[in-house]
């Protein structure tokens, strides 16, 4: 029966074709936006694609042992340090990135110079290229400070690339939130401070957790802010030490070029675990938003 | 009737614009005040200068006296106990995004309530006074939005009434739903005023008719007219409330 209906609200391929004889700009504009998908999804499948298969081979058990040496080039300490790294990173920029962002959303009074100083600074922040925060990070944690290569002055460094991602994202999703819920709030009777923690930032959490997420991403990938700060020992580091993270392990075994094939499999990991986080945070974000609904 | 809200020689001015303009006004208890008037005449405005909301508008300006029971809310009176005492249903139904019971509770738990028990027995008697309970008691853990309309404005008056307030303002709040969930609110609003002083205000003078016994005519951010509803509606004594009220203009 299907197949006999011809609906008179949809076009068929010969109706088409002919509209497009009369419209040839609209077809060559079909043609650029397709081949621009096209393109777009290649690119990308082409990337993983090659990784995978350059790295998958040599995922191998003692590439997981638990201590580092020439011979097996583990990347486990580099994962544990990718770990701490961002805990540490996300400890110091997660409180200041929405403790900003409510003061401006809430508290700052609108058309404050502040606030546009603030939103222009942090934009401006978001721009500088990784490697000048980890010149600053240099001079300023490991030599002013006397922190030396350490887990502590890369965290920091990093805490500092992403806390205007943090402050951004999480000022957004502030703004979000419809000022019904804050007039109803204080119409009972409820002071600043309860509405704020109550309402305002409950609703807006998934949209905070989207800007940590982000965060991660840039923490977990992150090199060059890394370089000079944290260094490149490639042990499971404390937070004083030096150690490496798994973007910087990848960076050192194809820099030394002795272990190539090593390298394209760390990428494989760090492939799977920013996937890992985006999905885990997606989640999470579905079931808080589900929470509320 | 005692005499609830007293306002004397009150104006307000955002920023340069003067909106309300010598305002006097008594407010009796245990009776519905309605304020109408064409949109932008300050009736809203005045609405939300009784119980402070007005102070989250910046650039917004007032003087002159409300008296509360005798007591001047704009000279140190704690502004989150007055709105305990002074609750508001908005224009919009504006639930929180939270569950039905727990947007109940809110109030009560903002102002120190704690016990389960104690929290429950307000939540069931509040949805009970506001003409709910039915509907929503085997769904007190789902989520408020996915109420209806007309429910979801039932529930915003459910949580007025949860903090047990004197008085209850109420800015349009039939605007944004159906005929049907219309009457069951005037309905539930003239059944409230046995234990509450309601002030609402209304672009609808049929309602005004039906449910208020005082009625305030608000023009440019004047009080024109003012008096029983029916007296207002039948023998207007200015001019212009009979234009209004006949249909002439707003």
């Amino acid at each position: 029966m299907e197949k006999n209906i011809t609906p008179i609200n949809q076009l068929s391929w010969k109706d088409r074709l002919k509209s497009y004889k009369k419209h040839p700009g609209s077809f060559i504009l079909l043609l650029l936006v397709g081949a621009s998908a096209v393109i777009t999804v290649t690119v990308l499948v082409y990337l993983v694609g090659y990784i995978l298969i350059h790295g998958v081979p040599y995922l191998r058990p003692s590439l997981f042992s638990l201590t580092y040496n020439s011979d097996n080039v583990s990347m486990m300490p580099a994962i544990i340090n990718t770990i701490t790294m961002v805990l540490l990173a996300l400890l110091f920029s997660v409180p200041f990135g929405i403790g900003a962002a409510i003061y401006l959303v809430e508290y700052a009074k609108k058309g404050n110079k502040l606030v546009e100083l603030v939103r222009i600074t942090a934009e401006t922040l978001t721009g500088i290229p990784s490697i000048i925060y980890g010149l600053f990070g240099m001079l300023f944690f490991v030599t002013a400070l006397h922190w030396g290569y350490s887990m502590l002055a890369g965290a920091a460094t990093l805490a500092i690339m992403v806390l205007p991602v943090i402050m951004r994202t999480t000022e957004e999703a502030l703004l979000c939130v419809p000022d019904m819920y804050r007039e109803g709030s204080f119409g009972l009777g409820a002071g600043k401070l309860r509405t704020i923690f109550k309402i305002v930032l409950p609703t807006a959490i998934p949209g905070i957790l989207s800007g940590i997420i982000l965060a991660i991403g840039r923490i977990v990938g992150e090199t060059a802010a890394l370089i000079y700060t944290a260094g490149t020992v490639a042990e499971a580091a404390g937070v004083m030490d030096s150690g490496r993270t798994l973007a910087i392990h990848m960076y050192s075994l194809s820099r030394e070029g002795l272990h190539t094939n090593e390298a394209y499999a760390t990428a494989v990991v760090l492939l799977i675990v920013v996937l890992l986080i985006n999905g885990l945070s997606s989640l999470i974000a579905r079931k808080l938003e589900a929470a509320t609904k | 009737m005692s005499e609830k809200f007293k306002i004397s020689n009150l104006d307000l001015y955002y920023g340069d614009f003067h909106a309300l303009k010598d305002i006097n006004m008594s407010i009796h208890a245990n009776e519905i005040t309605a304020f109408i008037g064409p949109s932008g005449c300050g009736k809203s405005t005045f609405l939300k200068s009784l119980n402070r909301m007005n102070d989250l508008v910046e650039g917004c300006k007032i003087t002159g006296n409300v008296l509360l029971d005798g007591e001047d809310i704009y000279k140190g009176m704690d502004v989150n106990l007055l709105r305990k005492r002074v609750g508001m249903v908005f224009q919009k139904p504006n639930p929180f995004p939270m569950s039905i019971y727990d947007n109940i509770a809110y109030g009560p738990r903002t102002h120190g309530i704690r016990s389960k028990a104690k929290l429950d027995e307000i939540v069931e008697k509040s949805l009970r006074d506001a003409a709910i309970w039915d509907e929503v008691k085997d769904r007190l853990k789902k989520s408020a939005l996915g109420m209806s309309g007309g429910q979801q404005q039932r529930l915003c008056i459910a949580r007025a009434l949860a903090v047990e307030p004197e008085v209850i303002l109420m800015d349009e709040p039939t605007s944004a739903l159906d005929p049907i969930s219309t009457s069951k609110i005037e309905d539930l609003v003239i059944e409230l005023k046995k234990q509450y002083t309601i002030v609402m205000v209304t672009h609808n003078m049929q309602q005004a008719v039906r449910v208020s016994d005082k009625t305030v005519f608000f023009l440019l951010g004047e009080v024109i007219e003012a008096g029983e509803t029916e007296k207002l509606f039948s023998i207007p004594q200015d001019k212009r409330t009979e234009d209004y009220i006949t249909g002439r203009f707003g």
